[in-house]
């Protein structure tokens, strides 16, 4: 309470619901009223923001969307935003981010298309494993990404699993029902050209929802096929987009494309909005930079030193313990980087957002990390 | 008990320092086994604990609230007391050691937890895993031999305050969180060197204070004032059960590294020493309970004290797995794997601590019926140890 509080504030009535909840607390300690609700509705409103995997419907051979009744806390959402996952996954929690594909839905209900990428653990446990009935962890949805409203003329232009936020976009401007796509005033004003690229047809997903709404006349669709047109050429959007200039552009892809992109449209002084989704790969080697970010000192550090030792020699007040590896007492998260166990060579990496804890006194530098000290 | 480095036939002799390095690999290679299995399984395991933990807490203290009924008296006791049991050693414990961490639930992580005892987790986990996994059975460094009140290796020098010392024991076990809570605190030599001012002990011992608060209300205030009619019922149900899991928890922990066969070590022979040296340590100075499934999930798998000590983060439900591995280890380099059903073992560590009551010499047939002979070392340090000498 603090100081200035009147013993006439001070004696406020509080409510029925607030005293309850406060013998709560005093009856459940040291843990919180909320670890035992959890244990019988999750998902109920001031949980932990929580989802549970209603259905999973299989896209392609390796892509699928998953259907998530989020918790009652669920903020909402606009369409081509994203939303954090945390799933377990070996028993272990990993976090990825998933443009949300559909615009609000009626059921309150969000989906997440999601395509199984070589050695991705997430997108493969999500694609091939995942069960319905599953909890995972969410967070509020997030991104920049988002169409403006009130119609206009725009480009977007996607690669690969890049079309996720924009089919979000299209499908909340037309939606696709059992008789045909579905015109809806409010959209009209919506002049919309899809250059989707791939590696190869078969592979498109959403493929025949975009093929659907081209039949319809509500957007224009160009797709290219990597072995079928060769790899796309930035140059040659103008020719693939006659109106190119009066178009402003969203793209979603992998880094490569929205560089050049970028510097495409750059020059020609076009409008453009890129999203780009976590192409950061963690390159694991020997040793590294190592930022400790609230001491702000950077070590170069080699792939023999414990993060400890690094981070001490550097005059960092680092939390230590045994200095073997057992005690638990030197754990920090590392928020991005790799590093190695040093018994057994294992690797951990962390991408931002992830703060993944780690013990320093055991583990050195596999590449820049930054750790949050 | 004598420290291992002064018995004339020490049971390592016959160890070159090769084997000692190639019982640290083999054992490196059952640590590296289990960390490529570890996954869904074990996150699902601890899990379930939690879950049937915390629903067993609940339902106990609802059936409480009637406790002026007998039968609810005793189910709600019963229940209470094994959900009290459960947190402590299978979940807190366990937790505490970073051995659910790798799940990056940022729920189930040693960082984060704090458990149903006064002890505040920050402080145990620094006695407990810093020091005493670290220094076990060092003779000097490691507190838990005699938690600073007893005398439980012949070469912790006896003084008159010790011939009381079965009873401390008892009370300490009656009342063993708060001993916990002290033990952390250092209370004793924080109070003997007047450093009851010192702003690191304030802060903690304020923290404690905190954590007793906290406890006692909801155990003697809230939990029984909800129970209207039945309160002091609930009170004394509430008392039972604290007391029953102080006993379990005592009697357990009693069980691993007091019992008869456990080798103590001198301050000095771990200086330099290598990760084999660690492992050996650990092996010979810590003992097991032999027993039922339930009883191994009731100790918190503490009944595999030998195997905590030597992976003290390896996932708990995984100890009884590579039991039979730890032991042909032990087998195949003639080292003695102690371990006893648990009547057999609490026995053994009170007939220590009560024999230990005595000066060495007291009761001369009683000494160390184990080793035998048990002599100063030859490089002498008097200083350190009183006079043993035995049968």
């Amino acid at each position: 309470m603090s100081a200035t509080t009147s013993p006439r504030q001070r004696r406020r009535p509080t409510s029925l619901r607030t005293w309850a909840w406060r013998v709560a607390e005093f009856a459940t300690t040291p843990l919180v009223p909320a670890d035992y609700l959890d244990l019988f509705d999750p998902l109920r409103p001031g949980a932990e923001l929580r989802g549970r995997i209603e259905e999973i419907h299989p896209e392609t051979a390796d892509a699928a969307t998953i259907v998530i009744r989020p918790g009652a806390d669920w903020a909402g959402h606009v369409p081509g935003q994203f939303v954090r996952i945390g799933i377990d996954v070996d028993g272990v929690r990993l976090w990825r981010a998933y443009s949300l594909t559909h615009g609000p839905r009626a059921d309150g209900r969000i989906s997440v298309t999601v395509k199984a990428v070589p050695d991705g653990k997430v997108s493969n446990h999500l694609v091939h494993r995942a069960k319905a009935g599953t909890l995972v962890h969410l967070e509020q949805a997030a991104g920049e990404f988002v169409l403006p409203t009130g119609g206009g003329k725009f480009l977007f232009v996607t690669a690969g699993s890049g079309i996720t936020p924009v089919i979000g976009m299209l499908r909340n401007l037309f939606p696709v029902t059992d008789s045909g796509a579905v015109h809806l005033p409010r959209s009209a004003g919506y002049d919309i050209t899809v250059v989707h690229v791939a590696p190869s047809e078969p592979q498109s997903i959403f493929l025949d929802n975009l093929r659907e709404l081209d039949r319809a006349g509500l957007i224009n669709l160009v797709a290219r096929y990597d072995d079928e047109h060769g790899v796309l050429d930035v140059a040659s959007l103008g020719d693939l987009v006659p109106d190119l200039d009066e178009r402003v552009t969203f793209a979603c892809g992998p880094a490569g494309l929205l560089e050049a992109i970028e510097a495409h449209h750059t020059a020609r002084g076009l409008p453009l909005q890129v999203e780009q989704f976590r192409v950061t790969t963690i390159v694991a080697g020997e040793g590294g930079k190592v930022t400790f970010e609230k001491a702000g000192t950077t070590v170069d550090a080699d792939g023999s030193t414990p993060l400890l030792d690094a981070g001490e020699n550097a005059g960092v007040l680092m939390p230590s313990g045994c200095r073997m590896g057992v005690c638990f007492g030197c754990v920090v998260p590392l928020t991005e980087g790799a590093v190695r166990d040093l018994r057994d060579g294992a690797l951990t990496t962390a991408v931002e957002g992830d703060n993944v804890q780690i013990q320093t006194c055991i583990n050195a530098a596999a590449g820049p990390c930054r750790i949050e000290l | 008990m004598t420290v291992l480095q002064k018995k004339p036939v020490s049971p390592i002799a016959h160890l070159t320092d090769e084997d000692i390095e190639t019982i640290g690999k083999e054992l490196d290679a059952i640590r590296d086994e289990v960390l490529r299995e570890r996954g869904e399984r074990d996150a699902a395991y601890i899990r379930k604990v939690i879950d049937v933990q915390r629903k067993l807490e609940l339902g106990s203290r609802a059936v409480l609230l009637v406790s002026m009924f007998p039968p609810a008296w005793i189910a709600g006791t019963i229940g209470l007391s094994v959900a009290k049991i459960l947190e402590n050693m299978e979940i807190g414990h366990n937790v505490m050691h970073g051995q659910w961490d790798w799940m990056r639930d940022p729920k189930i992580h040693s960082t984060a937890w704090e458990w149903d005892n006064v002890s505040p987790s920050e402080q145990w986990k620094h006695s407990h895993n810093e020091l005493h996994h670290t220094y076990t059975n060092v003779v000097g460094k490691d507190n838990d031999l005699g938690y600073g009140i007893m005398r439980v290796d012949e070469d912790q020098r006896w003084v008159p305050f010790y011939l009381a010392q079965p009873l401390w024991n008892f009370v300490n076990a009656c009342f063993f969180e708060y001993g916990i809570a002290a033990y952390d605190l250092e209370l004793g030599k924080n109070l003997k060197k007047g450093r009851w001012k010192n702003p690191e002990f304030k802060r903690r011992a304020k923290q404690v204070g905190v954590k007793i608060r906290r406890q006692i209300a909801k155990d003697y205030v809230v939990h029984p004032l909800l129970s209207g009619p039945s309160a002091l019922h609930t009170l004394a149900a509430t008392f039972t059960a604290n007391l029953v899991r102080n006993l379990w928890t005592h009697s357990v922990i009693m069980c691993g590294h007091f019992p008869s066969g456990v080798e103590t070590f001198e301050r000095r022979s771990i200086v330099g020493e290598t990760r084999g040296e660690w492992y050996l340590r650990q092996m010979l100075g810590s003992a097991n309970i032999s027993g039922s499934k339930a009883m191994h999930i009731m100790t918190g798998n503490l009944s595999y004290q030998i195997e905590h000590h030597l992976f003290p983060d390896l996932p708990s439900n995984r100890y009884q797995e590579i039991a039979p591995k730890v032991k042909e280890i032990f087998d195949r380099y003639g080292l003695k794997y102690t371990t006893g059903p648990l009547p057999v073992q609490v026995a053994s560590a009170w007939g220590k601590i009560i024999r230990l009551s005595l000066p060495n010499d007291f009761m001369k047939k009683n000494v160390a019926p184990v080793i035998g002979l048990v002599r100063r070392d030859r490089r002498g340090s008097a200083a350190e140890t009183p006079a043993t000498s035995a049968a």
